[in-house]
C-alpha cells in the first residue's frame, strides 16, 4: 500500500473512522489525536483501548464512535490485549484461515494507563516484538477519575492528589520520560508528537505503519478540565508545549534520534504554564523557585536531546 | 482405542492441548502449572501445533492477551495456578462477562501468605464467582478428559463461556499415572472446528468490544450471564454422553460412589476422593452404609441434582481443601445450600483438610467417618467446622 498524501483538502474528504457524537469534553485533545492518527492511513486498523476518558466516552452501551474493530478490556492492559488480537491474526493468516489484509494494530491509552498501571503490559508487549503501535495520549494526570497525579504529571502541577498546598506546593517530582524509556526497549520506532503539528504527527504515524514490529508514540493531549485552561486552547497549548521545548517533537528510528521540528525561537516555559490554572500557584512570589526549577528541567532535557539529534551529530562527529 | 501411557497430569493436559491445537496460547510460568505450558512450548517450537504462543510478562497479561485473542475470533487456551490465578482475577470476570470461551487448566495450589507451592483448592474457590465454568478432576485421566470436554462445552453455541479444568497441584499434576489417550483424529473430530462469534478480525463488520454500561442495563447483562450459566449442566451432560460413546468413560455433573443405599456420606472433590473411596470400601466391609459424592462441575453448581442424590442420608461430612475464613468451607456452603431444598435435612459437618499440600491420610478419613456414624446415630453435631490433620 502506498502512503497517502497528506493534503488537507483530501483528508477532509475522507471518511471519519472515529465518528462524531462521542461524549468527550468539548475542547479535549484526545479525540483530535485519535482522528489524526486514524486519518493518516488507509490501512485497516484494529484498536484496543485502556480504560480511561477516551474509552468511557467513545463506547457506551449500544453506541460506539469507533468505525473500526475496537476492544476495551481493562485499564492496565491495552498493550497485552492488542498483542492477543495481533497473535490471533498472525495465527489465522499463517494457517490459511484468514486472508492477510495488512491489518495494523493500535493500542490507545492515556498516561495513567501507559506510564503507570499499564507500564508492565506495555513493556512486555514491546519486548515480545508484536507488530503493533502503542499510542499514549498524554494529558498529564488521571483525568477520568478527577485529575489525580500520574508519573506523567509535570513538576509543580496542582492535581487533586498533589494539590498546591501551603507545605507541598503541587507535584514535587519531575515527570517520567516515557518516550526515552520506550526507546531503551530497542524497538524500531519511537516518536513524540503534538496535535498542533498535525502534519508531523501524521507523517510519524505513516512512517510507523511501514515498519514491522513494535512502535510507540507519545502524543501530548491537552485536557482543559485538568489543566484548567480555556475550552478552545487545546491546539494553542499543544503548540506552546512544542515551542517552549516542554514537549519536543522527535523520533528515534532504529536507535537514531532525529528532532523533527525545532522552534525558530525557543519560548520561555512560562508561556506554556501561564494559561493553565494547574500552575497558577507557581507564579506566587514564594514559589518562584518552582518556575526556575521547571525551566531548568526543560532546558536540561532539550540540551540533551539536541546533543543526540542525528543532524547535529553528523555536523560534529564525536571526539576521539 | 487410544494409546495407554504413564504420564503426569500436566503431561496429559499438555497432550490434550496438543491434540486440540489452539490458535493462540498466552501463558506465564507458575509452579505447579509451569510444566504444562513448558511441554506445550516444545510442541510449538517443534512444529507439532499451529499455535501462536504469546509468552507474556505476567498472568494478568496472559489473560488479557487470551481475551484479545479470543475476541479476535479463534480457539484460545492458557494454564495457571495459585498466585497466577489471583493476579488474573480482574481479567477472569472480563473473560466471562465478554462471553469468550477460553480454556484454562488450573493446577490447584495454595495461596500466599505464607508462600506455599503445594496443592489445595484456595485458588479455584477464590475464582468461583467469576463466571467461569469449573470442572474438577480426580486424577490425570480426568484432567485429560475434562480438558477435551471443556472446549466443547465452552464453545457450545448456547454457552460461549470460559472454563477452568482443575487438578490438584503435585498430587495429580506431577504424579505419573496410567492414562488412556484418545487418537488425535478422534479428539479433533470430537472438539470440531472453532466457530467464531462476532470476531474482532471481521473488518467488514467492525465490532466494539467492552462498552461502558451503567445503571440502565448492567443489571440485565448480569442476569443474562446468570441465565447462560443455567444452560451449562445440560450441555455438560450432552458432551459427557458423546464423550462416553467415544471412550467408554462416563462423566456427569458429579460422581457418586456406593451412595445409593448409604445412610451417611462424604462429599469431597478431586484427588482426595480416590483415597476416600478406599476408606469407604473398608467401612462397607464392616457393614457401615457409607457412600461418597464427588462434585465434578463446581460452577455452575448443580444444587438440585446433588440434593436429589443426597436426600436419603442421615448425615453428611463435607471435606473442603480450602477455607473461607470466618465462614464455612466453600464446598460445605454449597452442599448446605443444596440441602435447603430437602424435606428432611441430614445433619452436616465440615472438615477443612489438606491445605498447602498437607497429606490427606486414610486415618483422617476414618476419624471423619467415625464421627459421622455418631452424628447419624444421635442427630447431634458438636462442631460444624473443624480442621483435620492438624499438628497440635
Amino acid at each position: 500500500m502506498t502512503t497517502k498524501p497528506l493534503k488537507l483538502k483530501e483528508l477532509a474528504k475522507g471518511e471519519d473512522r472515529f465518528a462524531h457524537g462521542h461524549r468527550m469534553c468539548a475542547g479535549c485533545g484526545a479525540p483530535i489525536v485519535v482522528k489524526q492518527v486514524l486519518m493518516a492511513t488507509d490501512y485497516p486498523i484494529i484498536a484496543s483501548n485502556a480504560t480511561g476518558c477516551l474509552e468511557v466516552s467513545s463506547c457506551i452501551q449500544q453506541f460506539t464512535a469507533w468505525k473500526i474493530p475496537w476492544i476495551h478490556s481493562a485499564f492496565e492492559n491495552a498493550a497485552a490485549t492488542i498483542s492477543g488480537v495481533e497473535a490471533m491474526y498472525k495465527s489465522l493468516v499463517k494457517q490459511g484461515k484468514l486472508e492477510d489484509k495488512q491489518v495494523k494494530f493500535i493500542a490507545f491509552g492515556g498516561d495513567g494507563g501507559t506510564y503507570d498501571i499499564g507500564f508492565q503490559s506495555l513493556s512486555g508487549a514491546m519486548e515480545r516484538g508484536h507488530d503493533m503501535m502503542y499510542i499514549c495520549y498524554d494529558n498529564g494526570a488521571y483525568m477520568n477519575t478527577g485529575i489525580q497525579r500520574s508519573s506523567a504529571t509535570p513538576f509543580g502541577a496542582d492535581t487533586t492528589t498533589c494539590p498546591a498546598g501551603d507545605v507541598i506546593p503541587g507535584k514535587p517530582q519531575q515527570r517520567k520520560d516515557l518516550t526515552r524509556i520506550m526507546a531503551a526497549h530497542g524497538i524500531p520506532y519511537v516518536a513524540q508528537a503534538s496535535p498542533a503539528h498535525w502534519m508531523d504527527l501524521m507523517k510519524k504515524v505513516q512512517k510507523a505503519f511501514e515498519i514491522k514490529g513494535p512502535k510507540f508514540m507519545n502524543i501530548i493531549s491537552p485536557c482543559n478540565r485538568g489543566w484548567r485552561s480555556r475550552t478552545d486552547d487545546a491546539i494553542m497549548l499543544s503548540r506552546l508545549a512544542v515551542d517552549t521545548c516542554y514537549w519536543p517533537l522527535y523520533e528515534i528510528e532504529n536507535g537514531v534520534t532525529k528532532i523533527t521540528y525545532k522552534p525558530k525561537e525557543k519560548k520561555a516555559l512560562i508561556d506554556f504554564l501561564k494559561p493553565q490554572g494547574r500552575f497558577k500557584h507557581m507564579f506566587a512570589k514564594e514559589n518562584e523557585w518552582m518556575l526556575k526549577q521547571a525551566q531548568e528541567q526543560v532546558d536540561a532535557q532539550w540540551e540533551r536531546l539536541l546533543k543526540e539529534d542525528s543532524a547535529v551529530r553528523e555536523e560534529k562527529p564525536a571526539e576521539g | 482405542m487410544g494409546k495407554i501411557v504413564a504420564v503426569t497430569g500436566n503431561e496429559a493436559c499438555a497432550q490434550a492441548l496438543k491434540q486440540i491445537n489452539p490458535d493462540v496460547c498466552a501463558a506465564y510460568p507458575i509452579t505447579p502449572a509451569t510444566d504444562l505450558m513448558q511441554r506445550f512450548s516444545s510442541y510449538v517450537n517443534n512444529g507439532q501445533v499451529d499455535t501462536e504462543l504469546v509468552l507474556v510478562e505476567s498472568e494478568h497479561s496472559a489473560m488479557s492477551a487470551c481475551i484479545g485473542a479470543a475476541a479476535a475470533g479463534g480457539r484460545v487456551a492458557t494454564a495457571t495456578s495459585s498466585q497466577g490465578l489471583a493476579l488474573m482475577w480482574e481479567m477472569l470476570y472480563i473473560a466471562a462477562g465478554t462471553r469468550l470461551p477460553i480454556i484454562m487448566p488450573l493446577v490447584n495450589r495454595a495461596l500466599s501468605a505464607p508462600l506455599n507451592i503445594h496443592g489445595d483448592h484456595s485458588d479455584g474457590m477464590g475464582a468461583r464467582d467469576t463466571g467461569w465454568i469449573q470442572l474438577y478432576s480426580e486424577n490425570a485421566q480426568e484432567a485429560y478428559d475434562n480438558t477435551i470436554q471443556a472446549f466443547k462445552i465452552a464453545e457450545h453455541m448456547d454457552i460461549r463461556l470460559p472454563a477452568m479444568v482443575c487438578m490438584d497441584g503435585f498430587i495429580v499434576s506431577h504424579s505419573i499415572e496410567r492414562v488412556e489417550y484418545i487418537d488425535d483424529a478422534d479428539v479433533k473430530n470430537f472438539v470440531g472446528k472453532f466457530q467464531a462469534v462476532n470476531p474482532l478480525l471481521d473488518l467488514d463488520k467492525p465490532k466494539s468490544y467492552g462498552p461502558l454500561i451503567l445503571t440502565d442495563l448492567y443489571h440485565e447483562y448480569k442476569r443474562a450471564q446468570h441465565e447462560v450459566m443455567t444452560k451449562v449442566p445440560k450441555v455438560v451432560l450432552e458432551v459427557a454422553a458423546e464423550f462416553e460413546k467415544m471412550t467408554g468413560r462416563k462423566y456427569s455433573l458429579f460422581e457418586t460412589y456406593r451412595l445409593e443405599d448409604a445412610e451417611i456420606a462424604i462429599v469431597v472433590m478431586s484427588s482426595a476422593a480416590g483415597t476416600t473411596k478406599d476408606i469407604i470400601d473398608q467401612y462397607r466391609d464392616k457393614g457401615v452404609k457409607i457412600g461418597l459424592l464427588k462434585p465434578r462441575m463446581f460452577r455452575p453448581f448443580p444444587y438440585l441434582e446433588i440434593a436429589d442424590a443426597l436426600k436419603h442420608l442421615k448425615a453428611i461430612a463435607v471435606l473442603d481443601r480450602a477455607d473461607s475464613f470466618g465462614g464455612y468451607g466453600p464446598l460445605f456452603m454449597e452442599i448446605a445450600s443444596a440441602v435447603t431444598s430437602m424435606d428432611t435435612k441430614p445433619a452436616m459437618i465440615n472438615k477443612i483438610f489438606g491445605l498447602g499440600g498437607r497429606d490427606y491420610l486414610p486415618e483422617q478419613g476414618e476419624h471423619v467417618i467415625d464421627e459421622l456414624i455418631n452424628v447419624a446415630k444421635t442427630g447431634k453435631v458438636q462442631t460444624v467446622k473443624e480442621y483435620i490433620g492438624v499438628r497440635e
